[in-house]
């Protein structure tokens, strides 16, 4: 009795001993995204059909993936963080939080793509860029619609303008850095301060206002171009705008971070997402930017850079550490603070 | 083979566990079970991590001791049982994830510099071995009368109790007074906890925005107010008056129980929104601009007293059972009339009622998150400012430090007045003399108040669930789009079949892992509730109030603390379980189980020590008698136990929000996610669909736990029938 029972032990222990490590090999992907919902899902499906590495995905704000990138720090957790705008990652790479490395598609990059790539050491790499605007709602902006970022202090839009708090949204903090690009810094902040009177909520996701335009339940957001038309797209009563007054743009990127548990399945998936067919995932999946690979289509609705009056917006300077610090610390002091 | 562990052999298995757990098992997280006693203890003690010497040095000690005579009731054991314990601790605190925690410490141990990882497979199991050895020897020592299974349920609660509610607090406490860098701060400290932002009273005096702790009181005290109104006009309404749907009203107000938590917020939105079907149609009747004045404090309290009504319902409902008609007759005969009886008789004895019923709400309010992270607007509440120190951009644990030890104080200040209240004044009614009286029917303009309070109230709800009923199925709610479609089903659930199984859908991942926690949390839960409410009932030992106390605190303590403290106090070894499933479940066990523990104290008051007593005369042990005895008798107070934390590990979003991780998703915090992205169809969809799951796990959940069987003779009781002639 004592031996058999010994034996059945022995027995399943040893099966434990060897079932065990085949159970632990499958390939994973922790992906962070910072793009829409809808185009991240689509992009982990398609990696997925596409290798058999299993995807876990988070979507989070850029801002918040970045504050999270600082606190894994001791101990990361994800593999690749896909999307969102190019000064958290350029801030992430100076802050050693990524890992350098170059693809072979690099050569089939736009410049813009590239130069975000040098201007990190090749610690992130541009993977779409679409200008900053604004949507409103045709049926709630029926006459003198806004076009430029002055007509936005119209009384008339008083608690009916939204955009994104810069500090969790990438989507803002390009809007700020744009403002004081455009007007000089003291200037920029008396006119965001103007603007507080019109805002009616600061919102935690980038492209949370424009969907609020969409269903009415603010006039005007704040937002990439490519989100407003994202929107007109789907049938919502949306008008995208290109500031008269010029504006900036982002350029999405994407990259490894340091030390995460996945490696390879990190790198395979980087080289996998700067390919033309992974780049025109966007378009089938509601997202018009424009694509870094010059082989990938650029979808027929997005706006394009060449319509649209841009600013020369220096990337190595509003991507680093200490220049976005200072100016989000300042927004939260002269802005942030101010009663609503 | 029946192996009993009589009194010597549970103490020498309990340390020969101890001896397996150092050489057998890897000591550190990370490495697989299967690599034994290559990465055990021992060995990587012998490769340089010298502060693990100490621990099995004196570990070899205590076997040793073994050798003599009576060696569990001897001084020795116990010293050196607890020298173990401390140096347990030590080797894990000692060296962090980076490098020595004290200078000396890197001085004497040079590989301390390399730092250390989270105890593994081994690390805890020997944290497991210790306990049962420190159990079995103070229960040789005549602890719980030397009773050595209820001796240990003692040490292991109290021990996971130390590890998982108290030493978080703690490390949650401790690092309010640090600084970014991890220096002691106290400047800081001041800073954070007197800034302006927290306590400035400008919207009292007019104008401007109050600081946030000053909103979350206005916020609790409103909407304890209302709701407690709201729960007494329901509670008079079913016990006073002659309304017939009572059973529907009962059934209505169990709903936000299992309702996920944002989809309230959402369908509020959808009525009162801008573009709301309430707000639209008024505005276009009065032909004025529509307004977004929900969001904000009106749309929270909204949200909140509709959520927490019931729980007042349900409080002030059973003080009103209690009152002993016979005084209301007596007021009656005397010659009052029915609202001078209301105003002098039943009022006074609902006010411990109403006073419980308030603070509860208050507590409630003060620890919800989910509604007013979606309707809060420029609002801001504490619980919102703790997850977005935590979670959002500006990572600073410290400062969320600062804003939960707030919270927490608030929280525990309102438990304290509750007890008070409750504790110092006699309201008994209910004694054993005839308590034959008729209630007084409720008086005219009350009722007309009452009905005019519930009846809304029933119209709003009924419409919040229409919505979140068919907001999942149509193209657009947030549109009024009303196409139906089965698309955000589709994009939620869907699956192919293509060599096995494949889940596309995007909830599949969150929606596996809810299921899976869950069915995990609630057992145990239970398990650990029920032993809990055991031990109090029924053992004596010394400290079992501060022992009851310690288990119902960690029931006080705000999610969002909860949260928080979780992250500061398991991101780092020893203990290193974020981002973990175990760290999910662990988080609901300890929150949900003083729920388990009352629900099984209250069953155990009803049912007479003797049949244990006979149990334990007869020759049983403890555990037997809990088995065959206790548990089929308190059957009932196991399914509420069950039930409770399994919908609420399918629910709750407040602690959870903080300890999600991509591998480990929970279906609240992809809803959240949905909500944030204004995806408001697909978060109703998965809503309405985890409302369907939890249905059918309660369903589930009766069939296996069963009913009560108690041996009594149906004939007999009730209705005086005659009890008809066995055949």
């Amino acid at each position: 009795m004592k031996t058999t029972n010994l034996t059945a032990i022995l027995v399943a222990s040893t099966s434990l001993y060897v079932a065990a490590p085949t159970a632990a090999q499958a390939e994973e992907l922790v992906l962070y995204c910072s793009v829409q919902e809808e185009w991240c899902r689509a992009m982990s499906e398609a990696f997925e059909r596409e290798t058999g590495i299993e995807v876990l995905m988070t979507r989070r704000s850029s801002g918040e993936t970045f504050a999270q990138l600082a606190a894994e720090a001791e101990q990361p957790r994800g593999d690749v963080w896909w999307g969102g705008t190019g000064d958290p990652h350029l801030q992430a790479a100076q802050e050693g939080l990524t890992e350098e490395y170059q693809s072979d598609e690099l050569a089939n990059l736009q410049d813009w793509a590239v130069r975000q790539a040098e201007t990190a050491n090749y610690r992130t790499v541009g993977i779409y860029a679409g200008g900053l605007g604004f949507g409103y709602n045709s049926d709630l902006v029926e006459e003198n619609p806004p076009a430029c970022w002055a007509d936005l202090l119209d009384e008339r839009f008083a608690d009916d303008v939204q955009v994104a708090n810069p500090n969790s949204s990438g989507t803002s903090y390009t809007m700020l850095a744009t403002m004081v690009q455009l007007m000089g810094e003291e200037e920029a902040f008396e006119y965001l301060a103007t603007l507080h009177n019109n805002i009616s909520q600061y919102t935690q996701s980038g492209s949370a206002p424009i969907r609020a335009a969409a269903t009415g339940e603010t006039a005007i957001g704040i937002v990439f171009m490519h989100d407003a038309v994202a929107q007109t797209v789907q049938g919502a009563p949306i008008v995208a705008v290109a500031p008269c007054e010029g504006t900036g743009y982002e350029v999405g990127s994407m990259s490894i971070i340091a030390g995460g548990p996945n490696p390879d399945s990190a790198r395979m998936f980087y080289d996998w997402a700067l390919t033309p067919e992974a780049q025109e995932i966007g378009a089938a999946n509601n997202s018009f930017q424009i694509p870094s690979n010059m082989n990938a289509a650029t979808p027929e609705a997005a706006p394009r850079l060449e319509d649209i009056t841009l600013i020369d917006y220096d990337f190595a300077l509003y991507g680093s550490s200490e220049e976005r610090t200072r100016l989000l610390e300042r927004w939260d002091a002269d802005i942030g603070s101010l009663s609503q | 083979m029946t192996l009993k562990l009589t009194s010597d052999r549970a103490g020498i298995a309990w340390l020969g566990l101890l001896a397996l757990s150092l050489v057998a098992f890897p000591w550190y997280k990370g490495a697989p079970i299967w690599q034994g006693p290559a990465a055990s203890a021992l060995s990587e003690g012998m490769s340089g991590h010298g502060w693990l010497w100490p621990l099995i040095a004196i570990v070899v000690a205590l076997g040793a001791a073994t050798f003599t005579r009576k060696w569990q009731q001897s001084n020795i054991a116990l010293w050196l049982t607890l020298g173990a314990m401390f140096l347990y601790l030590w080797q894990g605190f000692a060296v962090g994830l980076r490098g020595p925690s004290q200078a000396w410490v890197g001085g004497v141990f040079e590989a301390a510099a390399d730092g250390q990882t989270g105890l593994g497979w081994g690390g805890f199991l020997a944290g497991a071995a210790l306990v049962g050895l420190l159990s079995d020897l103070i229960a040789s020592r005549g602890f719980c009368r030397g009773e050595r299974f209820a001796s240990f349920c003692i040490t292991a609660i109290v021990a996971a109790l130390t590890a998982f509610v108290f030493f978080p607090i703690l490390k949650l406490g401790l690092a309010a007074f640090v600084d970014t860098d991890g220096n002691l701060a106290l400047g800081t400290f001041w800073a954070r906890i007197t800034a302006p932002d927290l306590w400035g009273l400008n919207c009292l005096v007019g104008g401007g925005r109050c600081g946030v702790v000053i909103n979350t009181v206005i916020l609790g005290v409103l909407s304890a107010t209302l709701a407690t109104l709201l729960g007494l006009a329901l509670a008079l309404l079913v016990n006073r008056t002659d309304f017939r749907m009572k059973r529907a009203l009962r059934a209505i107000s169990i709903l936000p129980i299992i309702t996920p938590p944002f989809v309230v917020g959402v369908a509020i939105i959808l009525l009162f929104g801008r573009t709301g079907l309430v707000t639209s149609g008024v505005a276009d009747l009065l032909d004025v601009r529509p307004g977004r004045w929900v969001y904000g404090l009106p749309g929270i309290l909204i949200a909140q007293v509709l959520a927490f009504a019931p729980v007042t319902f349900l409080v002030l409902l059973s003080t009103l059972e209690a009152i002993n008609p016979t005084l209301e007759e007596a007021a009656r005969t005397l010659g009052a009339k029915s609202m001078k009886t209301f105003r002098s008789v039943t009022w006074p004895l609902l006010r411990p009622g109403l006073a419980a019923a308030f603070l509860l709400a208050f507590i409630e309010s003060l620890a919800d998150f989910g509604n007013p992270i979606v309707l809060g607007g420029g609002y801001e509440v504490l619980s919102i400012k703790i997850f977005f120190a935590v979670v959002g951009a500006r990572y600073d644990l410290g400062n969320a430090a600062t804003l939960a030890m707030i919270l927490l104080a608030l929280t525990l200040i309102a438990f304290w007045l509750q007890m008070r209240w409750m504790g110092n004044k006699s309201y008994v009614t209910v004694t054993g003399k005839s308590d034959a009286g008729l209630a007084s029917p409720l008086p005219g303009v009350l009722k007309i108040g009452v009905f005019a309070v519930v009846l809304p109230w029933v119209i709003f709800t009924l419409a919040v669930y229409i919505i979140i009923v068919t907001g999942g199925f149509v193209t657009d709610v947030g549109r009024w789009d009303l196409t139906p479609t089965f698309q955000h089903i589709v994009t939620a659930f869907r699956f192919e079949f293509e060599d096995g199984l494949q889940l596309y859908g995007s909830a599949w991942d969150s929606m596996m892992t809810t299921l899976w926690v869950a069915a995990l949390a609630a057992p145990l839960t239970t398990l650990i509730g029920i032993l809990t409410a055991w031990l109090v009932a029924r053992q004596d030992f010394a400290g079992r109030r501060a022992f009851e106390f310690g288990t119902m605190l960690s029931f006080a303590i705000p999610g969002t603390v909860v949260g928080v403290s979780y992250v500061a106090a398991f991101n780092v070894p020893p203990v290193d379980i974020t981002g973990t499933a175990a760290i999910l479940i662990i988080c609901f066990v300890f929150r949900n189980m003083p729920v388990g523990m009352r629900a099984g104290l209250a069953a155990l008051a009803q049912i007479d020590r003797s049949m244990e007593e006979a149990s334990q005369t007869m020759g049983a042990g403890g555990l037997t008698t809990l088995r065959r005895v206790v548990l089929p008798l308190i059957k009932p107070a196991v399914f509420t136990a069950l039930v409770y934390s399994f919908v609420t590990a399918m629910t709750a979003v407040s602690a959870v929000i903080f300890l999600v991780s991509a591998r480990h998703n929970m279906a609240t915090a992809y809803i959240m996610g949905r909500v944030e992205a204004g995806e408001y169809a697909l978060a109703i969809a998965y809503s309405a669909v985890l409302m369907i799951v939890m249905i059918v796990c309660v369903v589930v959940i009766q069939g296996i736990v069963g009913t009560r069987k108690l041996g009594r003779r149906k004939e007999l009781q009730g209705k005086g029938q005659v009890p008809e002639p066995a055949e």
